[in-house]
């Protein structure tokens, strides 16, 4: 490995893992919309056409 | 006049459809396509086409994906022929969604089959069956795990055969997108993501503390395999013949170097020499396959994106969410792939051992000989390809969900109905895949023709449309809307002129390269072995393959013509979502 090797290396690795951090701290901390908040829907779609019927 | 598609599921949260659209681009690519191409076009130079690839054509086409799709979901659309529909304001537009259908599907076809692989190499390896002692007991465990050596060899349900591996993931992929976006592909990608990130992080950790294995061959060793991945510059040996210079093999390591020197001191046929970044930055073919990479890794073009933000309501962000998934697999393949695949089979076998590896060779021959010199091998094997596994499985899942929309959208049907009608289909294709098993003819033929050549006319397709049909100045206030931030201004004309010019470039370098058989360094050109096979010495299998494609596409393109849901004028559409 050479010191290039090592500088690619850390650039692109570093690069990628700090965008990624960034977007994930984006996204846990950006406001939910208020209609998500309800958790996960319990049915198949099937099931959810039948129950408004 | 309202036209109003009859799907009307949502995602459950915004990380929810980041990780089902990271899910969808994490792949088996990340973790055996991109090292090799990374290494064999140069490493550090390949990773400056690579990222400027990704600023010009990955990121573009992913927000413009994002943002068609989720304008066409409120307008009560969510197959890609209904997102051309609503953007392409002619008749004829919704034709250009076809593509969009059989791509995924064809590919869930052959791609469900790889899978099987992995989740059979896992078992194989969590049961003891794995503990090859050389390549030759790999090359034919491999062999015969996929029936390479004749057609219908693979139908078979012992342990040693894909057979039974998969039906068990075909039924788990239809299990799970019966049950909907939310409670299925959702609730799965919540898990499975996070697992295949633990999964990848103990790997890495276990092949970067590898150090070197064997004493007594100090060359191979993980320093040297980040070199072979990673230095900018590459030091080759080189035979002079008939007056030209060919490359004989590359050498790393200041010992390794030296002997290569002494070598060329004593014959004068042989030299070492440099090559430097820029050398291989002026390499066309360096870029095709940087550009390349990006493109089948962000699954851009695959229809698959346009279906999943077609899910999301008006005010749920896109662009934040696309750059996250984007991000995510990036991470995946630059910061896991690029650092566990190379340097654990150099450390092993060395350069010499891993040098022109396809990316089956590398995945299934080379790695599982890896874990066998490994101590706890078992068990890391075990990890390796299970995470292989979730990774598939996640991008298999959102190859069925564009056919599952476009059944429901054109026939007006239920989830049960649709399941079974694309269940039927690709249980046809699947099979017929896993019986013409000799020398994989028709995996082979079905991922160029459909994985490679229809993706780029897609992905060329959609950004003309966004960007010169709907516009890109309103598309991008389109995609504002509910944005966490804006996309910068920059990317206009990125969008609008550098964009499809660089696609329709590296399109047009792809078919002289791959079809043509056009060579940059000067050699004779000699037309593809693809097309060979249908035109100068036809293959029965690869003729099948084709009609496969074909008979699907008719089938598509006669839905489109008769759906009382594209009938309406697409002028009149207008937004059916809260």
């Amino acid at each position: 490995m050479t010191p290039g090797g090592w500088i690619v290396l850390i650039i692109s690795v570093g690069s990628v893992t700090v965008l990624f951090i960034w977007c994930l701290w984006l996204v846990f901390t950006a406001p939910e919309e208020p209609e998500r908040l309800h958790g996960f829907d319990t049915h198949t779609p099937d099931e959810k056409k039948q129950a408004k019927e | 006049m309202v036209t109003k598609g009859i799907g009307h599921e949502r995602w459950n949260s915004r990380l929810g459809v980041i990780l089902a659209v990271a899910g969808s681009a994490v792949g088996l690519g990340n973790f055996l396509r991109f090292p090799g191409q990374a290494a064999q076009y140069g490493g550090g130079a390949f990773m400056v086409a690579y990222f400027i690839s990704l600023l010009l054509i990955g990121l573009p086409i992913c927000w413009a994906e994002w943002t068609m799709g989720r304008h066409a979901g409120s307008r009560g659309f969510h197959s890609s022929p209904g997102v051309f529909h609503v953007f392409v304001k002619s008749r004829w537009g919704k034709y250009l969604g076809v593509v969009g259908v059989v791509i995924p599907v064809v590919i869930y076809m052959y791609y469900v089959v790889i899978e099987a692989w992995c989740l059979g190499y896992a078992v194989n390896f969590l049961t003891g069956q794995i503990n090859f002692a050389n390549a030759g007991e790999a090359g034919e465990f491999f062999g015969r795990f996929i029936g390479a050596a004749g057609d219908g060899v693979a139908v078979g349900f012992h342990i040693n055969q894909v057979g039974g591996f998969l039906i068990v993931v075909f039924l788990l992929n239809f299990f799970l997108i019966y049950r909907g976006v939310a409670k299925g592909i959702e609730w799965f990608c919540r898990f499975a993501m996070p697992a295949l990130f633990v999964l990848a992080l103990v790997i890495l950790i276990r092949v970067l503390t590898l150090g070197t294995p064997d004493p007594s061959m100090p060359e191979n060793n993980v320093t040297n395999g980040l070199g072979f991945m990673w230095n900018p510059e590459k030091v080759l040996v080189e035979r002079q013949e008939a007056g030209t210079w060919t490359k004989v093999r590359e050498v790393l390591g200041e010992p390794s170097i030296r002997e290569a020197e002494g070598e060329a001191a004593a014959d004068p046929a042989l030299r070492v020499r440099t090559v430097t970044i820029w050398e291989q930055l002026s390499k066309p073919q360096l870029w095709l396959a940087a550009a390349g990479q990006i493109f089948f890794s962000l699954s851009v073009g695959f229809g698959v994106i346009l279906t999943y933000s077609s899910y999301l309501s008006r005010k749920d962000d896109v662009v934040l969410s696309g750059l996250a998934a984007t991000s995510a697999n990036e991470f995946c393949e630059v910061g896991l792939g690029g650092l566990i695949t190379l340097p654990a089979s150099v450390a092993f076998l060395g350069v010499s051992g891993i040098a022109g590896m396809s990316t089956f060779a590398l995945g299934f021959n080379v790695l599982p000989l890896v874990f066998a010199k490994m101590p706890l091998g078992w068990l890391f094997g075990f990890a390796f390809f299970f995470l292989l596994f979730l990774a598939a499985i996640t991008s298999s899942l959102s190859m069925l969900q564009p056919g599952i929309a476009f059944l429901e959208e054109s026939l007006k049907i239920e989830r049960k109905q649709s399941v079974a009608i694309l269940g039927f289909i690709t249980a046809v294709g699947t099979g017929f895949v896993l019986y013409f098993s000799e020398d994989l003819k028709a995996l082979d033929t079905l991922d160029f023709w459909v994985g490679t050549l229809l993706i780029f006319i897609l992905a060329t397709t959609q950004i003309v449309v966004f960007a010169w049909g709907f516009g890109v100045r309103r598309g991008l206030e389109e995609a504002a809307k509910g944005a966490v931030f804006r996309i910068p201004s920059v990317f206009v004309p990125v969008m609008k002129f550098v964009c499809p010019i660089f696609l329709i470039g590296i399109f047009a370098l792809w078919v002289l390269v791959n079809v043509f058989g056009f060579s940059f360094t000067g050699g004779e050109p000699e037309i593809s072995g693809y097309v060979k096979d249908l035109f100068v010495t036809p293959n029965a299998v690869a003729w099948m393959s084709v009609a496969l494609v074909a008979i699907f596409g008719a089938f598509v393109t006669l839905l489109v013509a008769r759906a009382s849901a594209y009938q309406a004028k697409p002028t009149d559409l207008e937004d059916t979502h809260p």
